[in-house]
């Protein structure tokens, strides 16, 4: 009856040599193309360091002026700019500048990438049925696989740093951005198209006049959940050597600095609200033409 | 727009089975399996069976039917937005049915435009941005799409609303927005889905009076779908009427008032308020020989009501009905007018049925 009370699972020493040969294979993978992949990538790493360097070393007040312009832009809400402003100032006040900064940037690029890649496998999979059915998996697993576990092969192949810190937040962050497009793509209006169809628009008219435009509010709510994730993501990719507000707390957590990581958790969350508040306020401004309904 | 005269439309001996299979159904179909059986037996829906219309160049063809007909199955054939199963559609001479992708995208530019019933503007963009649509589509430059787009915006009525979005209008204004839209590609060929059913009963007429006073100039090719008859009467050149999928009537206003083709039309035209669309040489008396009209006059084609009202007003005479060159075809009296009117099936009094088509 041992079988009953204890799972019978595979032989010791064939899943050993199993987990192994995995292994090793990757590993030899890693060795033969380690270098290619790493040189693939490296524009991406001229990127990170390009937008790092612009946020550490302008000047602060440009800086805050800068965000603060851009958040007028976009809400044109004086509550929101006057928020954006106080936090930033709080946060260079408790000496977090710096490391905020590196933050946004490392957001600021995952985002741009995020959009980059998700808005057309979004479109793809919004076109094809077959396409969403074989993508939507790949994205549960993206989001649900615990993110250290994709840090492994990750930091294997391109080693400790920037760029690898930068595709693991990529993962975890671009599932919403891909899903978001694909529903806003497939909640158009069937009449709307049908009579972009009756004037003769070929397919990519109907997606560049049509499909995105109306899906634009959905798609904005899709950035704008990939920021969040990715902000939740900057502790974890510290851990693999990106540089920013994860490190500090990662080093509070070590040492049981309360207070440290309490700032820098704080610091986390201001930036993710003025993220939060300046996109969903520039969504809402994008769909004004569905607001005032004729009575 | 066209160099040569525009060909008119013809339908010859169109089907449409709606199902994963439907040509394994066709030829049952046409040896005159039913709608009822295609569904039981195979699952599939019989959209139209062996249509034949021919609607000349400049006429406005009305489409009637009640809910599930078929009407918006057959309007969407004329530009392919559904393909048949069988049958030929020929817009200008060409049929649509054996276009390439490409040549249907340019058949649509340039010689279709429609008229939705649930208008289907883009909710993002202004009026004058969802006029420009079509010929945005056609590649036309920027400072022509805005000359031709606020041109026809005035025609309809909605000067100074260019740069309100569609959620900002009433019903009717946004769908002159789409007869705007429609209007602006100049093509041949309107195609209107119940295009004025969502309108209430006063701007609905508005809009007939505008398609009317418009259609005096553009000379269009119209296909016009309603369920509403007086719609079809005041509209339609000529009119066809559809049930489940087969015409069952086509003819002039005249015809289908007149000479009923069943109890389905029958049904339909017992409400019409008959006065107003009955001409007088349905109730004239013919004349047997060819002599001279003496006293007054009144023009074939006049109706009933108008009649009464000249009559009244004229000296207690019979009138001699006169076609176009003065010709005379028969006389009338008072008597025989009024006694039309009132003998329209017994049913309903020209009064109680006069608000449906006022203005
Ligand atoms: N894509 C489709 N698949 C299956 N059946 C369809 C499809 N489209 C239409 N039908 C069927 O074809 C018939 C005619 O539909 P259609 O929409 O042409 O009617 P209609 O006369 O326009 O009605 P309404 O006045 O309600 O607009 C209906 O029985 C409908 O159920
Ligand atoms: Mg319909």
């Amino acid at each position: 009856m041992d079988w009953f009370y204890k799972f019978p699972h595979m032989n010791d020493d064939a899943l050993r040599s199993l987990k192994k040969a995995i292994d090793e294979g990757f590993r030899a993978f890693t060795r033969s193309y380690g270098d290619t992949i790493e040189f693939l990538f490296s524009p991406l790493q001229h990127f990170l360091i390009a937008a790092d360097r612009f946020m550490t070393q302008t000047p602060w007040p440009i800086i805050i002026l800068l965000i603060a312009a851009i958040a007028w832009a976009a809400t044109r809400n004086l509550r929101i700019v006057g928020g954006c402003f106080v936090t930033l100032l709080l946060i260079g006040y408790f000496d977090m500048w710096d490391d905020t900064m590196r933050t946004i940037a490392m957001i600021f690029v995952c985002t741009v990438l995020s959009i980059a890649i998700g808005i057309p496998i979004g479109i793809l999979m919004s076109r094809s049925n077959r396409v969403q059915r074989v993508i939507n998996p790949i994205l549960d697993v993206m989001q649900t696989m615990p993110s250290f576990v994709y840090l492994i092969p990750v930091v294997m192949l391109l080693g400790i740093g920037k760029v690898p810190g930068l595709i693991a937040v990529v993962i975890y962050a671009i599932p919403p951005m891909i899903r978001l497009t694909d529903l806003g793509i497939r909640l158009v209006d069937r009449d709307v198209l049908e009579a972009a169809d009756a004037f003769g628009a070929s397919g990519k008219q109907k997606l560049f006049k049509v499909q995105l435009p109306l899906a634009l509010p959905t798609i904005m709510a899709g950035i704008n959940q990939t920021i969040m994730m990715a902000l939740a993501m900057v502790v974890i990719a510290s851990m693999i050597g990106v540089q920013g507000l994860g490190q500090p707390v990662l080093k509070a957590i070590a040492n049981q600095y309360f207070t440290l990581g309490m700032f820098n958790g704080l610091a986390i969350v201001g930036i993710a609200i003025i993220f939060d508040r300046v996109s969903q306020a520039y969504g809402k401004r994008l769909q004004k033409h569905r607001e005032i309904v004729h009575g | 727009m066209a160099e040569h005269a525009f060909g008119g439309i013809k339908i010859r001996e169109l089907y449409k089975i709606f199902g994963p299979n439907a040509a394994a159904h066709i030829e049952s179909v046409k040896n005159g399996l039913t709608k009822t059986e295609l569904n039981e037996k195979h699952g599939h829906v019989l959209g139209l069976r062996d249509i034949n219309i021919e609607i000349p160049s400049g006429r406005i063809q009305v489409i009637m039917g009640l809910s599930g007909s078929g009407k918006s199955t057959l309007i969407r054939h004329i530009n392919r937005l559904i393909d048949p199963t069988s049958g030929e559609v020929l817009v200008d001479g060409v049929d649509v049915v054996k276009m390439s992708e490409t040549d249907l995208r340019e058949f649509r530019r340039q010689q279709t435009a429609m008229v939705f019933q649930k208008f289907a503007l883009l909710p993002h963009r202004n009026v004058l941005d969802n006029t420009v649509f079509g010929l945005e589509v056609q590649g036309l430059p920027q400072s022509v799409r805005a000359d031709t787009a606020m041109r026809w915006l005035e025609q309809v009525g909605l000067k100074g609303f260019e740069q309100k979005y569609p959620n900002q209008l009433s019903g009717g204004m946004q769908q002159r927005v789409g007869l705007a839209r429609a209007l602006a590609n100049d093509a041949p060929v309107l195609l209107m889905d119940e295009a004025y059913s969502a309108l209430d009963p006063l701007i609905r007429s508005d809009m007939q009076t505008i398609l009317l006073d418009l259609q005096k100039e553009i000379k269009k090719t119209i296909v016009f779908i309603t369920h509403d008859l007086d719609e079809a009467l005041r509209l339609g050149d000529q009119i066809a009427i559809l049930r489940d999928g087969e015409v069952i009537q086509q003819g002039t206003s005249q015809d289908i008032v007149l000479r009923p083709a069943d109890d389905y039309v029958a049904n339909f035209v017992k409400d019409v308020n008959r006065g107003r669309v009955v001409h007088v040489e349905a109730v004239m008396q013919p004349l047997a020989g060819h002599a001279a009209p003496s006293g007054p006059t009144i023009a074939a084609g006049t109706t009933i009501e108008e009649a009464v009202r000249l009559l009244v007003s004229g000296p207690e005479k019979d009138v001699t009905v006169v076609d176009p060159t003065g010709k005379p075809l028969g006389v009338v009296t008072l008597r025989q007018l009024a006694g039309a009117i009132v003998s329209a099936h017994g049913t309903t009094s020209p009064s109680a049925a006069a608000p449906a088509m006022a203005g």
